[in-house]
């Protein structure tokens, strides 16, 4: 589904980002780990076009992302909070995703009353704006707004940040059933490495830029992950 | 302290993407500055002449301490609309080992440093020297020039504390505008004299220096009432309280009718109306409306016919020239989102024309009783009308492709009371001066009917060619899609 060739970005001669060959295949649930600075949130932004590539290509579908737009019917994200529109109610942010996204009002609501566990009675029918809703409530509304048009790639920064327990749970299991039952592509990044590993088939390690581990998910991932990144942290330690 | 703050400002200035991107326009307000001061410079050496020459048999001290009044007045206008607080995001420094105090001492003294302030020195310092030159008492001129200093300082603080209540209104320009009326109505009719008394008590001051107090003592009443407004603002919940206002839903399935535009127009009207910013731009339009009152009642402008298109420009096109120079920054805090969207930037485009086209349709009908003063006017006004259809609302989405400033309508910054100052003016006037000069010249060689008739054409010929300029326009916007997310992505 997902083809990276190439692909680097650089900032004045500083690489940030590059990947030589990646393939994310149809239907498969994708998680991005890595440090601070690592390059998640750059791949994303140069997925969704947002910015240049210095060099190689992304491909969406066999669709080049930045030579065409053809990508943007089918695929949805939620990055980080301006993606909301503050001045609207969470209603009419879902009804104008959704007149984007060739849904009418009808198609909106039966997708969002699919969430009212998830939103756990803060989001609908409040009367509140988008800018006055807490960070989390906001992320929630982001992320069900990334879910609208049935869009066959779903791209989530960090969506389990500022959640709190019990919607990370609910998230969970949204992700996991939308990539089981419906074949949808998901790539989700985050630091959060046990609900990476539950939520994803696969996971990809990001070290300055790089690929560094590209893991199957089995019973041991999580433990070779933190082992990774505890060696990251306290070198020393192993030495000894 | 003072130092880390001037640091920090000079580097959120120069660092800022805008800074880079508007050097021209930096240019342009040095230039207007320079012109400003050179027209205060003359004033103040030509004045006792002139005043000397009108008022042949009165003491021309007296008469100019007379005028102060209207200065003050004048001043207190122009600044509410170009001069704001200082912003200093002050967020970051709250949890810092600062005191409050010194923070709220630094923006206001800032603001004393205002061009502001300085431009009337221009003119006070060479009035007085030209006085003592005439043999004025030396001493008596300068405590005056002192005591014209501190009133100077005195509009400083008064406008920024008419700004802080204004702010909290919705109609944020209507205090000043009535304030300045009720103060100008008491004098010309006669009720209470305030131009005579202001001027006998600069004539006290200037005699009596002990009475320096006076006005010292006012301009520390509202140093102190300001430094009260911005502490008590200088807290987390008072900035950040969220009004939580309940949503009034309007019902705009109207602007079906309009097809595949209809979402962005809808967001559009929204973005309008639930935004203390744009909100201020269609009470502007008010304004921008009464605006020819202030020519055509007056018969020396009424033969001024080659005025008529500037006003006419003005007047249908104020929304345009206010909310358009903005576009697409209005949108800018979620500009990121509507890139990775399904949709058509023509589409997009589109709905901020027709919103454009809409407000100047509907600004020529309101303006449509100026037929009262002439026909000529109303002929004018409709040929402005096409041009601004026609031709300025083309440039300001073109314009709009070198935006780079980032507007936050969520706009908790503290002291961020209206956020664009005299920049905003300065872009709108080539759009009024440019058909202007056409017709006058046409109108001075060809007359009336060949001016007007150009304007139409070119207004014409913008309706025709829309399709293809808005290509261009699209074109434009799409070429510079990464510099623009990466500018309306940076806070500053």
């Amino acid at each position: 589904m997902i083809y990276t060739k190439d692909i680097s970005k650089s900032y004045n001669n500083t690489v940030v980002l590059k990947i030589d060959e990646l393939t994310i295949p149809r239907g498969q649930s994708f998680g991005l780990v890595g440090n601070n600075g690592a390059g998640k949130t750059t791949y994303f932004s140069l997925l969704l076009d947002l910015i240049k590539p210095t060099t190689g290509t992304i491909s969406n579908n066999e669709i080049v992302v930045d030579k065409s737009e053809d990508w943007k019917p089918f695929t949805s994200s939620f990055i980080d909070e301006s993606f909301l529109i503050g001045y609207l109610t969470p209603e009419e942010y879902f009804y104008f995703i959704g007149d984007l996204r060739g849904q009418n009002k009808a198609d909106v609501d039966a997708l969002t009353s699919k969430f009212e566990d998830f939103f756990n009675d803060e989001i609908i029918g409040k009367k509140k704006y988008l800018r006055d809703l807490s960070k989390g409530n906001q992320k929630k509304a982001g992320i069900v707004a990334a879910l609208i048009g049935n869009p066959e790639v779903i791209i989530l920064d960090e969506p389990f940040a500022n959640l709190d327990p019990t919607t990370q749970i609910r998230l969970k299991q949204i992700l996991k059933d939308l990539a089981e039952k419906q074949g949808v592509t998901i790539l989700i990044s985050s630091h959060d490495l046990m609900h990476v590993t539950d939520v994803c088939e696969r996971i990809v390690v990001l070290e300055k830029g790089e690929i560094v581990k590209d893991l199957e998910t089995n019973p041991t991932t999580l433990k070779e992950l933190e082992a990774h990144f505890a060696g990251r942290m306290e070198p020393v330690e192993e030495e000894e | 302290m003072i130092k880390h703050f001037i640091n920090l400002e000079w580097k959120q200035y120069f660092r800022s993407s805008y800074w880079q991107k508007n050097l021209a326009l930096n240019i342009l307000m040095v230039f207007l500055a320079l012109y400003f001061i050179v027209v205060f410079l003359i004033l103040g050496f030509a004045l006792l002449p002139i005043l000397k020459k009108v008022y042949p048999d009165q003491d021309p001290f007296i008469v100019a301490n007379g005028f102060v009044f209207f200065w003050i007045m004048v001043d207190l206008l122009m600044r509410f609309f170009l001069q704001k607080l200082p912003v200093m995001s002050v967020k970051p420094l709250l949890t810092l080992p600062i005191k409050r105090s010194t923070v709220v001492h630094y923006v206001l003294g800032k603001s004393a440093l205002s061009f502001f302030n300085f431009l009337p020195l221009f003119a006070i310092v060479p009035f007085g020297i030209m006085l003592i030159v005439n043999d004025y008492a030396t001493p008596s001129v300068l405590i005056w020039m002192l005591a014209m200093v501190i009133v100077v300082l005195i509009i400083n603080f008064l406008n920024f504390i008419i700004e802080a209540f204004s702010s909290e209104t919705e109609l944020s320009f209507l205090p000043i505008i009535s304030l300045v009326a009720v103060l100008y109505g008491l004098d010309a009719f006669g009720f209470v004299s305030l131009s005579t008394l202001l001027g006998d008590a600069f004539l006290g001051i200037a005699s009596n220096p002990i009475l320096i107090v006076a006005p010292l003592a006012i301009l520390a009443i509202c140093y102190s009432f300001n430094f009260k407004i911005l502490k008590d603002k200088l807290f987390l919940d008072s900035s950040l309280k969220s009004k939580v206002t309940e949503v009034k839903v309007a019902d705009l399935s109207w602007t079906k009718r309009f097809g595949d535009i209809a979402p962005f127009m809808q967001l559009d009207l929204k973005l309008i109306w639930r935004n203390k910013r744009t909100k201020s731009s269609v009470f502007i339009m008010v304004i921008g409306l009464l605006y020819g009152l202030f020519f055509y009642p007056q018969p020396i402008y009424r033969d001024m016919v080659w005025l008529f298109p500037f006003i006419g420009i003005f007047v249908t096109g104020i929304f345009l020239i206010n909310f358009g120079q903005f576009i697409p920054a209005w949108d800018s805090s979620y500009y990121k989102m509507l890139m990775s969207q399904n949709i058509k930037y023509e589409q997009y485009l589109r709905s901020k024309f027709i919103l454009m086209v809409l407000s100047v349709g509907i600004m020529f009908v309101l303006s449509i009783p100026y037929v009262y003063f002439g026909w000529k006017i109303l002929v004018a006004h409709f040929a402005a009308a096409i041009y601004n259809i026609g031709v300025n609302s083309h440039v300001m989405l073109f314009g709009g492709s070198f935006n780079r400033k980032k507007i936050d309508l969520n706009q908790r910054a503290a002291f961020n009371y209206q956020g664009t100052g005299a920049v905003q003016w300065i872009i709108g006037l080539p759009l009024m001066v440019l058909p202007m000069v056409i017709f006058a010249i046409l109108n001075w060689l060809f007359g009336f009917e060949t001016g007007i008739a150009v304007l139409i054409i070119m207004g014409v010929a913008g309706i025709v060619f829309h399709k293809k300029l808005m290509k261009i326009i699209t074109q434009r916007y799409l070429n510079s899609k990464y510099k623009m997310i990466d500018a309306f992505s940076q806070d500053n």
